[in-house]
């Protein structure tokens, strides 16, 4: 039987409709950050006008963005903030996911619900104490406020990493403890290597997490430009340097790329990541 | 033996203990002290009984910010979630190039949200960016975006839909997991497309829905970075510099979220014992969210699989 021409030709527009419709909507995704990019190589004086295309193409703009702004000394304290955040919530918080995931133990259940309570608790909720908390320790105007507590685990990513492994079969940690293997060998051996993509998911998170961060910056640092975050250097650019959209742009381009090029080469992680948080509804 | 198991699962447990003690419990419980008291950064608390909340009843500026938050949890989170289902849906539909939209689709999830923001306040300046030069071409005179009382919150749903990109691989991997079988059985009994999506697609995915919807509730209401940067580059002031701007909320409070105004008034207005109270109700309703989500969720249940 074959298909009536009619039907084909319907189904042959319906597929150049699906199509179009998503180059359409791809390139309203990308506008933003290529119009961002054109306006970034701009004379500070053509950023100012209407213009979508550079008369004159000035690539050193992103030179002089680092030379004539703080931008290199938030670019440390952004990655300084980042790696020690994303390391110290791996010691941290795999252990405590193993132990919810595959150790039974009283309270187990009680102490998972905590850990979905506190990942749903708006930050501003426990502001103020905490603030003061770190002031009394001298330690507000600086970003170990938000470092140290990554070192007793990350509500979030516990939830994340213990999703992942709940779907290790416990038959291969059950093999390793008949070996002999005690609890901790287990995991460093049996359970690690296995959860890697878990792991990166996890890290991935909480790296972008504390590289897009502005609320906890804003709150700790902001009274010592020294140790500003990109985030919030970013946020004042525009006060300082509000002729020269240019550089604005620039920086904004800058604090998006590590992002992007991370994502390229970790993209699978990532999406397998987002699936397991969500999915299992 | 016994002993030496339980030492051992404490020893897998102990960070996150004093973590949640820590940085969860204490604070809490803090808040909720403070909530009684009336103090600044250099007074000690007085207890003043529920005078904060009182005072919550008749705060101007609380009901600004509350009826702020609330058009963003009954616009901002219906239309990400709709969103995000079409463009899924759209993604499952493309025979060729699906890969390459997704990731196109998603990226901007990931974009910081100051960056982002300041790229759309730029996208959307009323007398020279892109958008309004191009719809003036059009013939249509564009709005004001940012700067308009009316637009800005508009404005602000137009950038969280830029970064859609998180829900909407949940509910791909959703859409992708509901059986085939189911379709087929569908399609045997006549169903069109619309039916389709309707009576088999919908229903499957209706518990990633109600995750979906209650996360974005919790993100709407500690909704901060993009409103403080919006309003404070849209008013060409600088957002920090001494930490709190007095641009939050441009134009005319139309972008002062609930917790924008927690944050001014305990930390420009130094009225702690009042920015506590806040925090205390908006964990209640924080709080009433989640159970909703826990009470009706396998994932979150705490059981085996």
């Amino acid at each position: 039987m074959t298909t009536p021409r009619r039907v084909r030709r319907q189904h042959r527009l319906a597929w150049i409709a699906r199509h179009s419709l998503a180059i359409v909507l791809a390139i309203m995704f990308v506008t933003p950050v290529v119009y961002l990019f054109l306006i970034s190589v701009m004379t500070s004086n053509q950023a100012l006008t209407s213009d979508y295309w550079p008369d004159t193409w000035h690539f050193e703009n992103y030179v002089r963005v680092f030379e004539t702004t703080p931008l290199p000394r938030y670019l440390l304290n952004t990655v300084i903030y980042a790696v020690l955040a994303t390391l110290f919530m791996l010691l941290s918080s795999v252990p405590a996911a193993y132990a919810l995931a595959k150790l039974r133990f009283r309270g187990r259940n009680a102490l998972f619900l905590t850990v979905i309570c506190v990942m749903m608790l708006p930050p501003q909720v426990v502001t103020v104490p905490l603030y003061l908390m770190w002031a009394r320790y001298g330690l507000t105007g600086s970003l170990a406020p938000l470092i140290i507590p990554m070192l007793f685990g990350d509500a979030f990513c516990i939830f994340l990493l213990r999703q992942f492994l709940l779907t290790i079969p416990s038959d291969y940690l059950d093999a390793a403890r008949v070996d002999g293997c005690g609890e901790w060998r287990t995991l460093l051996r049996v359970v690690l290597p296995m959860a890697r993509p878990g792991i990166a998911a996890a890290a991935l998170f909480q790296f972008f997490y504390a590289w897009n961060d502005y609320y906890g910056p804003l709150l700790y640092t902001s009274e010592n430009e020294n140790a500003w975050t990109l985030s919030l250097g970013l946020a004042s650019f525009h006060g300082v340097h509000h002729v020269d959209w240019n550089l604005v742009t620039a920086a904004t381009v800058l604090a998006m790329a590590p992002i992007v090029v991370v994502f390229f080469f970790a993209q699978k992680a990532f999406v397998q990541g987002v699936t397991l948080t969500g999915v299992k509804g | 033996m016994r002993l030496r198991r339980n030492l051992t699962t404490l020893s897998f447990l102990a960070p996150a203990l004093v973590g949640i003690a820590v940085f969860f419990l204490y604070p809490l419980l803090s808040a909720v002290y403070f909530s009684f008291t009336k103090f600044d950064l250099l007074t000690v608390p007085r207890w003043v009984g529920p005078a904060n909340y009182r005072r919550m009843a008749e705060d101007p500026f609380l009901l600004q910010s509350i009826r702020n938050t609330l058009w963003m949890v009954v616009v901002f989170v219906p239309v990400r979630i709709i969103g995000a289902i079409g463009l899924s849906m759209l993604l499952t539909q493309l025979k060729r190039g699906a890969g390459f939209f997704r990731t196109i689709f998603y990226l901007p999830a990931l974009a910081p949200p100051v960056a982002a923001t300041i790229a759309f306040v730029y996208l959307l300046k009323p007398g020279t960016g892109p958008v309004n030069t191009a719809l003036g071409h059009l013939g249509i005179e564009g709005p004001l975006w940012f700067n308009s009382p009316e637009w800005a919150k508009p404005s602000l749903v137009l950038l969280g839909l830029w970064g859609i990109g998180d829900i909407m691989i949940i509910f791909l991997a959703a859409v992708l997991g509901v059986s085939p079988s189911l379709y087929e059985a569908a399609s045997l009994d006549g169903a069109n497309a619309w039916h389709r999506f309707r009576y088999v697609t919908l229903p499957s995915i209706r518990p990633v829905i109600l995750f979906a919807a209650v996360t974005g509730v919790i993100y709407t209401l500690q909704y901060f970075d993009q409103a403080a940067v919006a309003g404070s580059i849209a008013s060409g002031q600088a957002v920090t510099g001494g930490g709190i701007s007095t641009s939050f909320g441009y134009p005319e409070g139309s972008t002062f979220t609930y917790p924008l105004w927690l944050y001014t008034a305990g930390f420009r207005y130094n009225a702690l014992g009042y920015a506590n109270a806040m925090a205390v109700a908006l964990f209640v309703v924080a709080l009433a969210v989640t159970v909703i989500l826990l009470r009706r969720s396998k994932a979150f249940s705490g059981e085996d699989q």
